[in-house]
């Protein structure tokens, strides 16, 4: 009997490892990208578990114990929330200056045929494929043989400058899928062309601009390298945290990025909302 | 405005004007006077500079640094490689598995991007700290030797590069994979390719401008980079961007900058230029 058994035996066991390698083999792609998100996210989540760290030393590099002191008192360091606000200002005036420069410009792009298309296509390429240290380095040069002292306006001209590239590709992609038709019908009724502009082409395309608008922000707050070329004695939260990284690193500099980290997400989300229902609404129409 | 519709020829360069004038002013003269910088030579006594097309420079510069030219190209080949490998299933999970989830997804992978680029590197330094919890754990079951670092090390380096510009991969390569039609695959199913063969044949060649894109946004700024081999490398990691930076702000030695500055930036043009007729990707991004 058993020299019947045994064989029933071992293909049981035999099917039940090949279903676990079936199992396996399904769900490889699944397992792999779980993997990847922990490697994207565990990063992240030290940066947020250390805010509320309360080290004991001056390097906040072992957990210690948890405590909401480094976000009530998140400005103790001296410096710091200057810092912050520094940043902020530079973010907000070159966000909205290199959004109306590169909106402009992606228009002319999209809509109009004119020569030298090309060579503007290219220059608009150029600074985002040119590393951040020669965008930097270059741009000190010309300060320094303008006798230009640099500080906080030589790096708003920096944030404007790059980011301009990144507001035409991104209201670009938004005017390219754009329905020309519904400019026509705007002016068949009488419209004129600044009506038709204010009135049908800037709300259709007002989810890219403020897209790049909020693109530009993000870059321009977490911008290191070029504005570490053409700050002087400025300083902002990125080179605030660098200064701060050779001597002592502060819980408080995880509240502030633990902060900007959750605006933004914050941020991300209600536009995914908002696009959502502008969509079920437009598709109702 | 009235204006701009009787001269509707002037209209494209009235828009263009203001933002290319500040590119002109602010990206490209500057890189005319990095040349012009580059070709000065210092004088040891007054500490002045003069012009004199000293291409010797570029020499010196090549024969001083050939090592962290050639390691920043090294690590950045590396951190595209494995940014690639580590995004493109990512991607097509995403992509074709991720169902009402995509965009929560999406926001996964460009979450870290918004953690201040210095934060999120000094938070690897914590991960990899000597005493910290992954290194004492590694200890624990002996596969790392008591007086063994996971920081200050060449993998930390290169894992911390792949890590900051994780997000230039993943999303171009999510774009190009989203845009494929399943029917495509499917009749090559149905016209007996298996599963691989299919992958190969029809979603690979379709998800081309999106590895082409993305590898570009990595390799670049990668090549540049000079942070995460000073936070989480050692002086034997140094990679060109070290080098231009410490001798721009902290040596002054303004023309050997400038020079290595433009070697960077030509190798990089020249290299993309190759890579771009290799990957014959001209005629699909068009």
């Amino acid at each position: 009997m058993s020299a019947v058994a045994e064989p029933f035996a071992v293909a049981t066991r035999r099917s039940s490892a090949s279903r676990v390698f079936a199992f396996v083999r399904r769900h490889i792609l699944t397992l792999y990208a779980l993997l990847a998100f922990t490697y994207l996210l565990v990063p992240v989540a030290v940066v947020v578990m250390f805010s509320f760290n309360n080290p004991a030393g001056r390097f906040n590099y072992t957990w210690q114990g948890f405590t909401f002191d480094n976000w009530v008192h998140w400005d103790a360091i001296p410096g710091l929330r200057s810092a912050v606000e520094v940043s902020l200002e530079i973010a907000a005036i070159s966000s909205v200056s290199a959004t109306i420069l590169g909106t402009l410009i992606a228009l002319a792009l999209v809509r109009y045929g004119f020569r030298g298309r090309g060579a503007t296509n290219f220059l608009i390429f150029l600074p985002m494929s040119t590393p951040e240290i020669v965008l930097g380095a270059s741009l000190l040069t010309l300060f320094l043989a303008m006798n230009v002292a640099t500080g906080f306006w030589t790096i708003v001209i920096a944030h404007v400058m790059f980011n301009i590239s990144y507001v035409v590709v991104t209201v670009k992609a938004r005017l390219v899928g754009f329905d020309r038709h519904l400019e026509e019908a705007a002016m068949d009724l009488g419209a004129n062309e600044w009506t038709t502009f204010t009135r049908v082409t800037l709300p259709l395309i007002a989810p890219g601009i403020l897209s790049a608008l909020l693109l530009a922000f993000a870059l321009s707050v977490d911008d290191f390298v070029i504005t570490n070329f053409n700050a002087g004695t400025t300083v902002t939260f990125p080179l605030f945290v660098w200064g701060a990284a050779r001597a002592a690193v502060f819980p408080q500099i995880n509240v502030v990025g633990t902060a900007i980290f959750a605006v933004a997400m914050l941020v991300m989300l209600l536009n995914v909302v908002f696009q959502t229902r502008r969509a079920r609404r437009l598709k109702n129409i | 405005m009235s204006f701009l519709v009787r001269n509707r020829r002037l209209t494209p360069y009235l828009l263009l004007g203001p933002g290319l004038a500040w590119l002109i002013l602010f990206f490209l003269a500057p890189l005319g006077f990095l040349g012009h910088q580059s070709l000065e030579t210092q004088n040891p006594l007054d500490l002045t500079y003069t012009f004199q097309w000293a291409w010797h420079n570029y020499a010196d510069a090549i024969t001083g640094y050939h090592t962290q030219l050639v390691r920043s190209f090294e690590y950045a080949g590396l951190a595209t490689l494995l940014a690639l490998f580590i995004s493109y299933p990512l991607a097509y999970w995403i992509a074709f598995r991720g169902g009402r989830w995509k965009n929560a997804l999406l926001l996964c992978i460009v979450g870290p991007f918004f953690v201040t680029y210095l934060i999120r590197t000094l938070a690897w330094e914590t991960i990899l700290a000597d005493n910290g919890f992954v290194a004492d754990r590694l200890r624990d079951l002996h596969l790392l030797g008591a007086n063994d670092r996971l920081l200050a090390t060449t993998t930390a380096v290169v894992a911390g590069i792949t890590y900051n510009f994780l997000p230039f991969m993943a999303l171009p390569l999510y774009v190009s994979l989203e845009q494929i039609d399943q029917r495509l695959v499917s009749a090559a199913q149905d016209l007996y390719a298996n599963k691989a063969w299919a992958f190969l044949r029809v979603t690979l060649p379709l998800s081309l401008p999106g590895i082409f894109a993305g590898t570009l946004l990595t390799f670049i700024p990668a090549a540049g980079d000079f942070i995460n081999a000073q936070l989480l490398g050692t002086p034997n990691q140094a990679m060109i961007g070290n080098v231009i930076q410490s001798k721009f702000l902290e040596l002054t030695d303004y023309p050997a900058a400038a020079a290595l500055s433009f070697i960077l930036m030509v190798t990089i043009l020249v290299l993309v230029g190759i890579y771009a007729r290799a990957l014959g990707t001209e005629k699909l991004t068009g």
